[in-house]
């Protein structure tokens, strides 16, 4: 009984192998691959967490940052993640202009959020108090640099994905994709949380 | 302005033809790329090689490249260790050596980062591309094309280092760059770049890599392989993948930030302007203790299979020696003070980290236990990967005890930064990382190529390493004790003289061993006939890498094996189970090779040396086309296809001789959609 048992479960572990196929992995690979990201940022906010107070004589935190300004680019970013969820449930029920539709949104309200932290940066630079002034604003150009960095790439592969979408239609490898792009995107709105927190909300406290 | 433009900072004068030294050394490297390229011309071999080699994806043809890559880096490391060693021993008094000072300070921090990055590194991680998907009864690892991009990116990387010796120089501030003096306003050229872009380059190949294998052996395993039937070699790269995932992001990030303090003038690590220094000492050994524990762990993996399968006995205390590893691995990410205990942290800080180094010879001297019980009773053959295993038994126990010497922070006030430190690492990471590579090529080497390697060499080439070993480096600690400082260009004391002798003497009985390795490989493949492997399992082993022929068929397993128990082949010989697979089989699933691997290896390697000289549209240029290779990658559908299941029967008859050539070449296949 106990062998019939045996080799009933090892037909049915083969059959699953044969089908092992690369999805299941891409997700899992990606999950991994978005912690090792988790310790990039993680050494960053250390870095951060070090350097906080390193002003040089260079304008404080208190003295530079708007939270108004800041709040409005956190709604971009957390209303492109509520468009991106959108999007996924279109993706779902296999509507590809409604996934087009939304990722645009998405797409548009990430480039909103990008586009307010670069007239951010260079307004913080053209006053002089640019990355090479004092430790503190290195650090923070470094932290949410890297950010926004990470988000620019995402739209990269956004508009990369709204292509293949376009001209390919929801293939199951494309599924899979953008599956994984919105992981990547929610991933970088937890990680904007953080960095509101502890760079603005605690730097203007 | 224009030429600024178009050539950033290089100029005619980066290449130092006025030094007879470096220009020996291009030009012999050139000659023997020449030599090696001519051969293939006329040998008609490059369409071979690329279809077969450059551009495959398959884990094993990766793992060779890999390796080759390694014992390449490793001729170049080891010329920079023995000038070294000759120049110091006539360095004292009126001695100058032959070296000046800026030359002798790019040699050691050369030599440390390609010992441990393109040599150790590129060796574990070939040797782990070989076995591990053959040891867990999977056909490939998870991602075969980024594992491609991985290797390539490390071949980069390396080739930037290769290339620093040609155009421009490298780093004058030691394998770990410590700021400020890798700061521009200390070190305005090239060399900290080149340093720099290189480890930042392979570093990533090797998180890609750590993320591939990881879920390779998650995912991939074959049914009824429980956690705890993992062979152990897999279950010891297990845990370094970790390693790699939770360290190599620190790297990123701390050559990154180097990386803005340099090139837009930043203070992250300054000396002024709030930047901290001790942030970088800190961040680097965040990374750089848990990787000396990436390099060691996947040796410990080899001993334990080697003393195993020639000691004729399972290997004693299995569940130790996995509980052990994940041990070491926890542990290596709580000891970085260690390396820095003069910081200054204060008695209590340095008390923790003192403790904690101390801590850790409790699992690694569980794993020696292991091993000599494993020994104990019985019938050791004493082959050359034994003889490695044996010798590096007791010379590793030596350099822990030192180590453990070391971690007591007020002895380590008075030795560190002197010879004794650079003998008690060296100590370690020879026998511990190196000799257990070495021990894992010979190993191996039959299931790679069909055929075993000479023993006569291979037993000189252990003794003169071994006697080579105590010679260079046992010297070393008493000139510790003595008070001598590391990284000495010139000293005035003669005492110090002898012992320096006698290292290199020790060198010189090294470079011996070296040939010997060299003679080794050509003898047994000049006698390939008579050391041929008919078996597959040469060495009546225990794991599932042996049940294939040798070398492997390119999809590994015609069949994916059914795991019964730990040591799956032994239980198998016991049983009187079918070792191979038989007829019928089914099609199965195979990727395609691809050239996008190369082109992404080939783009980032002018990324790293356009970068590194300032050359702003060629960095420009080559990220885009870095995008458009990942792009057209990724709207590439003919990536993989299905291997008939005649093919595999024929395949399966006509035994080990099949290749992947089957593959590239074969008309009878169906598209199926990427996953």
């Amino acid at each position: 009984m106990s062998a019939t048992t045996l080799t009933h479960d090892h037909l049915h572990d083969a059959h699953h192998e044969e089908h092992h196929d690369g999805k299941e992995n891409a997700l899992f690979g990606f999950w991994i691959y978005l912690m090792t990201d988790c310790i990039l940022f993680a050494s960053l906010f250390a870095t951060y967490a070090v350097l906080r107070h390193n002003y040089a004589d260079a304008p404080t935190g208190k003295e530079l940052f708007d939270l108004k300004y800041v709040f409005i680019e956190t709604m971009f970013l957390l209303f492109s993640s509520f468009s991106n969820g959108f999007a996924m449930i279109s993706l779902h029920k296999k509507d590809r202009f409604g996934t087009l539709k939304w990722l645009m949104l998405t797409a548009l309200l990430g480039l909103g959020f990008v586009g307010m932290e670069v007239n951010e940066f260079a307004h913080l630079v053209m006053e002089g108090n640019g990355p090479d002034r004092s430790g503190f604003l290195s650090a923070f150009f470094g932290l949410v640099g890297t950010h926004g960095a990470h988000v620019s790439i995402g739209l990269i592969w956004m508009s990369v994905m709204m292509g293949q979408l376009y001209f390919k239609g929801i293939t199951p490898a494309i599924t899979s994709r953008i599956l994984r792009l919105s992981l990547f995107w929610h991933f970088l709105d937890i990680i904007w949380i953080m960095v509101f927190t502890v760079v603005y909300l605690m730097g203007v406290l | 302005m224009f030429e600024s433009a178009l050539f950033g900072k290089l100029t005619l004068s980066a290449i130092p033809y006025t030094n007879p030294i470096i220009m020996g050394a291009v030009g012999g490297a050139a000659l023997i790329g020449l030599l090696v390229m001519g051969w293939i011309t006329q040998q008609g071999q490059w369409g071979y090689l690329w279809r077969e080699w450059l551009t495959s994806v398959d884990h094993k043809r990766i793992g060779v490249m890999y390796i080759i890559l390694a014992v390449v880096m490793m001729l170049r490391g080891f010329s920079d260790a023995i000038m070294m060693r000759i120049h110091q021993a006539y360095a004292e008094g009126l001695g100058q050596g032959f070296l000046p000072p800026e030359h002798y300070n790019q040699i050691f921090s050369a030599h440390g980062t390609i010992m441990i990055i393109f040599v150790a590194m590129p060796f574990f991680i070939g040797l782990m591309n070989y076995v591990v998907p053959l040891q867990i009864g999977a056909r490939d690892v998870a991602y075969p094309f980024l594992n491609s991009v991985s290797f390539w990116l490390t071949a980069a990387s390396a080739a930037l280092v290769m290339v620093s010796l040609a155009v421009g120089d490298f780093s004058q501030a030691g394998w770990s760059g410590y700021p400020p003096l890798s700061e521009m306003q200390y070190s305005p050229g090239s060399g900290v770049d080149y340093w720099m872009w290189s480890l930042q380059l392979g570093g990533i190949g090797t998180l890609l890599t750590g993320i591939n294998f990881f879920v390779t052996i998650i995912k991939m395993r074959a049914p009824g392989m429980s956690y705890m039937k993992i062979p152990v070699f897999t279950w010891t790269i297990l845990v370094t993948t970790v390693l790699i995932m939770l360290s190599f992001p620190v790297l990123t990030v701390t050559l990154f930030l180097l990386t803005l303090d340099r090139y837009l003038d930043m203070h992250f690590f300054t000396g002024g302007m709030g930047g901290n220094q001790m942030m970088f000492t800190n961040l680097f050994w965040v990374w750089g203790h848990p990787e000396v524990y990436i390099v060691i762990l996947p040796a410990f993996g080899i001993y334990s299979e080697v003393v195993s399968t020639f000691s004729q006995k399972r290997l004693f205390g299995y569940a130790s020696m996995v509980y052990a590893s994940i041990a070491i691995a926890f542990l290596s990410f709580i000891v970085w003070l260690h390396h820095f205990f003069t910081m200054g942290a204060g008695a209590d800080v340095n008390a923790f980290f003192g403790i904690a180094t101390m801590i850790i010879a409790v699992p690694t001297g569980v794993k020696i236990f292991n091993w000599l019980f494993t020994m104990y009773r019985g019938r050791i053959q004493f082959t050359t990967p034994m003889l490695w295993s044996i010798g590096f038994i007791i010379t590793f126990s030596i350099g822990g005890m030192t180590g453990v010497l070391l971690s007591v922070p007020g002895a380590d006030f008075v030795l560190h930064n002197t010879e004794f430190l650079v003998a008690h690492f060296h100590n370690m990471l020879i026998p511990g990382a190196l000799f257990g590579y070495f021990a894992g090529y010979s190993f191996w080497f039959p299931k790679m190529f069909g055929f075993r390697l000479d023993e006569k060499w291979g037993r000189r080439a252990f003794w003169s390493w071994l006697g080579g070993f105590y010679l260079a480096f046992m010297p070393l600690y008493a000139l510790g004790f003595m008070g001598m400082p590391r990284r000495l260009v010139h000293y005035d004391n003669p005492i110090w003289q002898p012992y320096l002798l006698v290292a290199l003497a020790g060198t010189v009985l090294i470079s011996y061993g070296i040939f010997c390795q060299v003679a080794q490989l050509y003898v047994s493949i000049k006698n390939r006939a008579a050391l041929r492997d008919t078996t597959g399992d040469i060495w009546n082993s225990h794991s599932l890498e042996w049940s294939v022929t040798s070398p492997p068929p390119f999809y590994n397993f015609a069949k994916v094996p059914y795991v019964e128990s730990l040591d799956a082949l032994s239980y198998k010989k016991e049983h009187g189970m079918p070792i191979r697979a038989e007829a019928p089989y089914s099609p199965i699933h195979m990727p395609r090779n691809s050239g996008v691997g190369v082109a992404i290896g080939a783009f980032t390697f002018i990324f790293g040396f356009a970068i590194v000289w300032h050359i702003w549209w060629m960095v420009i240029a080559s990220t885009l086309a870095i995008l458009v290779s990942v792009v057209m990658r990724a709207n590439d559908e003919d990536v993989d296809y299905m291997l008939s299941a005649e093919e595999v029967a024929r395949i399966e008859k006509n035994g080990a001789q099949a290749s992947a050539s089957a593959s590239s070449g074969i008309s009878h296949h169906d598209m199926i959609t990427q996953g």
